[in-house]
């Protein structure tokens, strides 16, 4: 037992443990986002032989599902969570506790990250078995940051969702949003086969934006400037929508 | 009543304070200009009718609201600042506890907090909490969660605890044991606020009562002096004379429920015997405790009807 407070570091770690354990108690909540992508993989690009032996094709398959996990679980984990949470008086109670609220943000982006890149593990397992798909250990590291990067976005999207709709609400808005991300954004069709005027639109999507980041930090080529730009972009707007829809939040919310 | 005069002198030594305390919600006026001081060693029994604005004062003492205007104080700072709430215990509203978790691991999480905490089976030991750590709070019954609820607020070794309506939904039983670890821990040195709706919760927990209504205290004082100001018992009689049966006890406080009045009183057995004795004519005369809500909701009713009057 030790005389000090805990810092916000300890803190974090406290919560988001806590968190996890929760999540994992009740495996069904999360198992969507861990297995959906994965089952993709196995049962739409590994039988597509075309695609599965070209190291190019199949690698960028790869990296589009992984995109599609890491927003599905950054949109699932903020969007559901605190719509959940805030139906909940345990929540207000944790806010009575001597934790500043930064720890309780960064406990809520580090379990949520740790979800993501157990999220991953399956596919990266299922590629390395049964497709083409190839990338330096560098060139996977360099993929994981970019993922980390370009997720931002979609955690955003999932705490606006998470403080403007209740928890019913949210579940379907939610699975709407991220399957027309994921097409528009060519997570599950490669942008290749797309119409000229899908292609125009599919440019301004975050989903299309974070593909083609990723892919250029695995495979390398050059990097449209408007995935980058577009990121950050949309990291502003939102983050901005979210900062006003949290505001609006903590004046309703009272009793 | 509060001397507003007196309130900032003696403010550095409480553990809690609200000097001219205002705070709306758009065009609702929850507390409305409250100076009050929680100085160390009481129960302080905080009592009104729902939507009077105890819970309000309750979350700025715990820092989830911010005042509309004037300031409030815990241990010194502000109570929005995290580290000024390392003394301070709470429970949660409604005992909503994470479903999922075992109660051995919401009594750590919870202590992780803190500076200094009191060992989970201490703990255990002092609530009755035994033999449920390993099970999850979802598995529990009401009052077993409200147990765990209470007991969380002693977790941080605290020197300031608030209980928002610690025993609703308990048997008497229960109710009991909770009020003895709850005394014990106030024998053992820590300040408590309790709310309740139970008028034998305040009367068996609390030394100093605080009666809020439409936002303001109306009255802060021993808790024999409130209860001698609150009515609690109901007369209900039908009449051709009420005005004149109104003015038998001035303390008394009568209104009409369509064709049979009701007379809230402190003392039903000299307002019988008055009743009696004046020759008022009178029928189906029924006599019952008052209600904690409705005994205070004629206080607070008094208190509108005479303006600038005070209780004590």
């Amino acid at each position: 037992m030790s005389a000090t407070a805990p810092g916000v570091a300890r803190l974090s770690l406290v919560h988001a443990k806590y968190t996890l354990i929760e999540t994992f108690r009740i495996p069904v909540a999360v198992i969507g986002t861990l297995v959906f992508p994965a089952l993709a993989l196995l049962f739409f690009v590994v039988p597509n032989r075309a695609v599965a032996d070209d190291p190019a094709s199949a690698t960028q398959a790869v990296l589009s599902l992984a995109v599609f996990a890491v927003m599905s679980n950054g949109l699932f984990g903020f969007g559901l969570g605190i719509a959940e949470n805030r139906e909940k008086a345990w929540d207000p109670y944790l806010r009575t506790l001597p934790a500043p609220g930064m720890a309780r943000v960064l406990a809520q982006f580090f379990s949520t990250g740790v979800l993501g890149f157990v999220a991953i593990l399956p596919i990266i397992v299922v590629a390395g078995l049964f497709t083409a798909a190839e990338a330096s250990p560098l060139r996977i590291l360099a993929g994981l940051l970019a993922l980390g990067f370009a997720a931002i976005p979609f955690m955003l999207i999932g705490i606006c969702i998470g403080y403007s709709l209740p928890m019913k609400a949210a579940i379907a808005v939610v699975q709407v949003i991220m399957f027309a991300l994921a097409f528009g954004g060519g997570l599950f069709l490669p942008p290749q086969l797309f119409a000229g005027w899908l292609d125009a639109i599919s440019m301004w999507l975050p989903t299309r934006q974070a593909r083609e980041f990723v892919i250029w930090a695995v495979q390398g080529g050059e990097l449209p400037w408007w995935a980058w730009v577009g990121v950050i972009a949309w990291s502003i707007v939102l983050l901005l929508l979210a900062l006003l829809l949290f505001r609006r939040d903590e004046g309703r919310r009272y009793r | 009543m509060n001397d507003p005069g007196s309130g900032g002198a003696s403010s550095g030594d409480a553990l809690a304070a609200f000097t001219a305390v205002t705070r709306r919600y758009g065009e609702v006026l929850a507390v409305d200009d409250v100076t009050l001081d929680i100085p160390p060693g009481e129960i302080v029994g905080l009592l009104g009718p729902n939507g009077a604005g105890k819970s309000t004062l309750l979350a700025l003492l715990q820092g989830l609201r911010r005042p509309t205007s004037g300031t409030v104080r815990l241990f010194g700072g502000d109570p929005r600042d995290a580290r000024n709430r390392q003394r301070l215990g709470s429970t949660p509203q409604e005992t909503a506890l994470p479903d999922s978790l075992k109660v051995g691991e919401v009594i750590d999480f919870v202590g992780s907090h803190f500076a200094e905490r009191v060992p989970t089976a201490v703990i255990a030991d002092q609530f009755g909490l035994g033999d449920l750590l390993r099970r999850q709070t979802g598995s529990l019954s009401g009052g077993q969660k409200r147990r765990v609820s209470v007991a969380l607020a002693f977790v941080g070794a605290p020197r300031l605890v608030l209980l928002d309506e610690p025993t609703t939904g308990l048997d008497v039983d229960a109710r009991r044991v909770l009020w003895d670890a709850i005394r014990a821990q106030h024998d053992a040195g820590v300040t408590v606020v309790v709310t309740s709706h139970y008028l034998e919760e305040i009367e068996a927990l609390a030394e100093r009562v605080v009666v809020v209504g439409h936002g303001r205290v109306l009255a802060d004082d021993t808790l024999g002096r409130v209860l001698a100001h609150v009515g609690r018992s109901r007369i209900r009689l039908e009449t051709d004379d009420a005005p004149a049966i109104a003015r038998l006890d001035p303390a008394v406080h009568w209104q009409s429920d369509g064709h049979a009045h009701l007379f809230t009183t402190a003392d039903s057995d000299a307002f019988v015997r008055a009743l009696v004795g004046s020759g008022i004519p009178f029928r189906g005369l029924t006599v019952r405790g008052a209600t904690l809500e409705e005994a205070f909701l004629a206080l607070t009713e008094t208190e509108r009807s005479h303006t600038g009057r005070t209780l004590a």
